[in-house]
C-alpha cells in the first residue's frame, strides 16, 4: 500500500501551518531588507559627511597635491606660524590640520608630516593623506632627476586581455566574475538548506518519538515509507519557504529602494567590487555587451538541470543522515555528537568551493571534491558555470546517487531500529548493531 | 478454521539478547485472549511481529491461515503501551490520517469517527488540539484510532491504563462488544482482575518462553489443588478441628461469614472426591459453606514466574 502521498500531505500541511514558520516566512524576509536599508542608509551618511581640512605647507611645492574633492575641503596656509594656523583650525572648526615642516630637501620631509585634530583621524583619512604626500614626492624627485612627468603619464597603457577557447568562444574576465557569483550562489544555496531543512526533519522525528504516536504509525506503514514522506514533506515546505522569501525578498527590496531612493547597488559585496575593477578598465558600452555575452556564454540549461540534480541529490543524502539521527535520540541535547560528522563535510565543501574553485575551477582538489559524494553537490554545482564535461557531471552525479541509496538504506536501518528506542543515549557502537538487527 | 492467529516457534534476537524463543501461540477467532507474562518477558517483541513492526528471525505468523502480508495491517488495530498523538494537530484532522493509513478512504473514516463520537460521548472536539486535552480524553481518542477500520484483529496493550473507572468501564464494554461483534482480541495486561473478567484464553510469556497456554478455565482446572473452602458450626469447635486435621491437609480460611466457628481450608488426596469430605464432615458439624477453591488469574500468574 503506497501512503506516502498522505505522509508527505500532512507532513507538509504540519509544517507550512505551524505558527512559528508562517512568521519566519513572512518577517524574515522584512527584517533582511530592514537590515539592508539600515545599513545603507547609514554608510550613505556616513559617505556624505563634508571635511575640511587645513594644510600648512611650509615647503611650497607639497600643497598642490591636494585639490577639493565631493567631501572634503582643503584650506592651503602659507606664511602662517604652526600657533596660528592651530588657533585657526580650532576657530573654524575644522575636521584637522595637517602640517609639513620646512626640510633641508625632501627625503627629510619623510619625517617631518603630522596631522592635527581632535578626532583621531581614520586610517582611510591618513592613508588618503599619505598617498596624495607621496605621489608628489615621488613626482618632485623625479624632475630633480630631469625625468618629464608628462611622458610618464602618456606611456601609462592599460590591457584587457581578450580571452577565447579553441572552439571559438569568447570570454572575459566578467564572465569569470559572473560564473563565480552564480556558482557561489547555488552552492550556498545548497548549504543553506540543508543545515535549516535538514534539521527540521530531524526534529519532526524526534517529535514523533517523544509524543510516542511513532508506534502506531509504523504500525500501519513501513518506517523507510514514513521516513521518506517525512523527508520530500518537508522538503516541499521548505522550497514554498524559500519561493516567499524570493518572491516578497524582491517585492520589499524594489520598494524600499523606490521609497527611500537609495540605491542600494551602493552598498557593495566584495563580488560586486571585483565586477566593477574589472568594469572599471573597459569602457561602458564594453560593459553592457560584456555582461550579455557572459550570461549567453554561461551554461544556463547545463547549470540549471545540473542544479536541479545535485541540489535534489544533496540534499536527500544529507537529510536521510539527518532522519537518522532524530531516529536514535530521545530530544534534541543528544543530537550534538552525531552533528559534527555532518557539518563538517558541508563546511569542507564550501570551502573547497570558495577557496579552490575560485583559484582553478579544473584543478586537481576541486576535480577530487566535486566526485566525493558528501562534497560533490556543493563543489560541482560551483565548478559548472566554468564549463565541466558532462561524462564528469554524470559520473559525479551516478556516484552521488549510488551513496545515497546506500545512506538511505542505512538511515532506514537506523531509523527503524531507533524509533522504538527509548531511554538510553546511543553510541556508534551501538548505532553499527542496529544495522545488524 | 478456527484460530484467527497463530504464531509458529517465532524466535527474535536483539543482538545477544534473545527476546523471543520458539513461542508458539494459537488465538480462536472470537475470543480475548490475554497476553500475559512479567515486564520484558518478550510480550512487546510478540506484539510488534503480529504487526509487522519488526520481523522474526524465523518462525512464521499466520493470519486466517495465510502468512502476514503488508496488506494485513488494514485487518489489525493495535493500541500500543506506550501511546500518544500528535500534539498539535486537530482532533479530527488527526484520526482522518490515522484512519486513512489504516486504508479507509476520507468519506468512510469521516462517518465512522461521527459514529464513535457520539458513541464515546464526545462532543466538538474536532477542532480542538490533542494537547488541549486531558489525559482520559485523550485515550478516547487513542482508542478510536485502534477500532475506526474495524479489524478482525484488535490488539491492546494494557488498555485501561490512564482511565478513571467510568471510563475503564466504558472501554471495557466497548470492547466485549466488538468481541461480540465477530471481532478478535489480543489483550496484554498485567491487571489480573481484568484477565479474570475478560478472557477465555491466556498464554504466560516468561523469559522469552511461553511457559502456559490454553483455556483459562482448562488452566484453572490444571492449576487447582483439590482444595475446599468450608464453614462449619459444632457446640465443640476444638474437637473437630482436631480430628479434621488428624486426617487432611489443612490450613487456615479467612472468608466473610456470619457466625461459623470452624474456617477451613482442606486439601483432599488425589482419589478423595468432595462427596467423601461432604459425608465425613456431615458427621460432625453443621457444613453452612462449601466452595471448591479455585485459582485465580494472580495465583496462576505468581505461581507460574516463581517456579520457572
Amino acid at each position: 500500500m503506497n501512503h506516502l502521498p498522505l505522509i508527505i500531505k500532512r507532513e507538509y500541511l504540519n509544517k507550512v501551518r505551524n505558527r512559528s514558520f508562517v512568521v519566519m516566512t513572512f518577517l524574515s524576509p522584512i527584517i533582511m531588507i530592514a537590515l539592508v536599508a539600515v545599513v545603507a542608509y547609514l554608510s550613505q551618511i556616513n559617505n556624505d559627511k563634508k571635511r575640511s581640512i587645513t594644510i600648512l605647507d611650509e615647503t611650497g611645492v607639497i600643497a598642490e597635491a591636494f585639490e577639493n574633492t565631493e567631501n572634503t575641503t582643503y584650506t592651503i596656509l602659507s606664511d602662517t606660524g604652526y600657533e596660528t594656523a592651530k588657533e585657526l583650525v580650532k576657530a573654524k572648526e575644522d575636521f584637522g590640520l595637517l602640517y609639513i615642516k620646512k626640510a633641508s630637501d625632501t627625503i627629510n620631509l619623510v619625517e617631518s608630516v603630522n596631522f592635527y585634530s581632535d578626532e583621531s583621524p581614520s586610517v582611510s583619512i591618513i592613508s588618503n593623506l599619505e598617498r596624495r604626500i607621496e605621489k608628489r614626492l615621488s613626482d618632485i624627485k623625479l624632475q630633480n632627476d630631469g625625468v618629464d612627468i608628462e611622458q610618464i603619464r602618456a606611456s601609462k597603457t592599460t590591457i584587457n586581455i581578450g580571452q577565447e577557447t579553441f572552439e571559438g568562444e569568447k570570454t572575459s574576465k566578467i564572465d569569470s566574475y559572473l560564473k563565480l557569483a552564480f556558482g557561489g550562489a547555488a552552492g550556498y544555496l545548497l548549504f543553506m538548506f540543508i543545515i535549516i531543512y535538514g534539521n527540521m526533519i530531524m526534529r519532526s522525528v524526534i517529535e514523533e518519538k517523544t509524543s510516542r504516536i511513532i508506534e502506531v504509525i509504523i504500525s500501519s506503514v513501513k518506517p523507510i515509507q514514513l521516513m521518506m514522506g517525512k523527508i520530500i514533506g518537508t522538503s516541499l515546505a521548505g522550497i514554498t519557504q524559500f519561493l516567499i522569501w524570493i518572491i516578497l525578498g524582491g517585492v520589499l527590496l524594489f520598494m524600499v529602494s523606490a521609497i527611500f531612493g537609495i540605491d542600494l547597488m551602493q552598498i557593495q559585496s566584495p563580488q560586486q567590487q571585483m565586477i566593477n575593477q574589472a568594469m572599471a578598465s573597459s569602457d561602458a558600452q564594453n560593459i553592457a555587451q560584456d555582461l550579455i555575452a557572459g550570461f549567453v556564454n554561461l551554461p544556463i540549461l547545463n547549470l540549471c538541470v545540473a542544479f536541479l540534480f545535485f541540489f535534489i541529490g544533496g540534499y536527500l543524502l544529507y537529510s536521510s543522515f539527518y532522519a537518522a539521527i532524530g531516529a536514535a535520540v530521545d530530544n534534541e541535547t543528544d543530537t550534538q555528537q552525531f552533528m559534527m560528522p555532518i557539518i563538517m563535510p558541508l563546511v569542507l565543501a564550501v570551502y573547497v568551493g570558495v577557496f579552490t574553485v575560485i583559484e582553478d575551477p579544473h584543478g586537481t582538489v576541486s576535480t577530487i571534491f566535486s566526485f566525493i559524494p558528501l562534497t560533490s553537490p556543493v563543489v560541482m554545482l560551483m565548478r559548472i558555470p566554468f564549463g565541466v564535461p558532462i561524462w564528469e557531471q554524470l559520473l559525479s552525479f551516478a556516484i552521488l546517487v549510488f551513496t545515497f541509496v546506500f545512506t538511505v538504506w542505512f538511515a532506514a536501518k537506523i531509523y527503524r531500529v531507533g524509533i522504538l528506542m527509548y531511554g538510553k543515549k546511543p553510541t556508534y557502537k551501538e548505532l553499527f548493531k542496529w544495522l545488524k538487527y | 478454521m478456527n484460530n484467527l492467529l497463530v504464531a509458529n516457534s517465532v524466535s527474535k534476537s536483539f543482538g545477544n539478547f534473545k527476546a523471543l524463543n520458539e513461542v508458539s501461540i494459537a488465538v480462536p477467532k472470537g475470543s480475548i485472549f490475554g497476553l500475559l507474562g512479567p515486564n520484558g518477558a518478550g510480550k512487546t517483541t510478540l506484539i510488534r511481529i503480529i504487526n509487522q513492526i519488526t520481523m522474526p528471525d524465523s518462525g512464521q505468523v499466520l493470519l486466517d491461515g495465510q502468512p502476514l502480508k503488508p496488506m494485513n495491517i488494514r485487518d489489525i488495530g493495535y493500541l500500543p503501551e506506550e501511546r500518544g498523538l500528535y500534539k498539535s494537530m486537530k482532533v479530527g484532522e488527526q484520526v482522518l490520517y490515522l484512519a486513512q493509513l489504516k486504508g479507509l478512504s476520507k468519506q468512510v473514516a469521516r462517518e465512522r469517527l461521527k459514529y464513535w463520537f457520539d458513541k464515546l460521548d464526545i462532543g466538538d472536539w474536532w477542532n480542538k488540539k490533542i494537547q488541549e486535552l486531558s489525559k482520559g480524553q485523550a485515550q478516547k481518542i487513542q482508542f478510536i484510532v485502534t477500532v475506526i477500520h474495524t479489524p478482525k484483529l484488535l490488539i491492546f496493550d494494557e488498555p485501561f491504563s490512564g482511565f478513571d473507572p467510568i471510563n475503564a468501564s466504558l472501554i471495557k464494554d466497548e470492547i466485549l462488544q466488538l468481541r461480540d461483534e465477530g471481532a478478535t482480541v489480543i489483550f496484554s495486561t498485567h491487571r489480573m482482575e481484568s484477565v479474570e473478567e475478560m478472557c477465555d484464553h491466556i498464554a504466560l510469556i516468561h523469559k522469552s518462553n511461553k511457559v502456559l497456554d490454553g483455556k483459562l478455565t482448562d488452566v484453572k482446572r490444571q492449576f487447582k489443588t483439590n482444595t475446599f473452602e468450608v464453614g462449619m458450626q459444632s457446640s465443640n469447635p476444638e474437637e473437630v478441628t482436631r480430628i479434621i486435621k488428624e486426617k487432611f491437609e489443612v490450613f487456615p480460611a479467612t472468608f466473610k461469614n456470619l457466625n461459623d466457628d470452624i474456617k477451613l481450608n482442606i486439601k483432599l488426596p488425589d482419589e478423595t472426591s468432595s462427596n467423601d469430605l461432604l459425608s465425613f464432615l456431615t458427621s460432625k458439624a453443621e457444613i453452612h459453606h462449601f466452595v471448591e477453591v479455585i485459582p485465580s488469574a494472580n495465583d496462576i500468574f505468581i505461581q507460574t514466574v516463581k517456579n520457572n
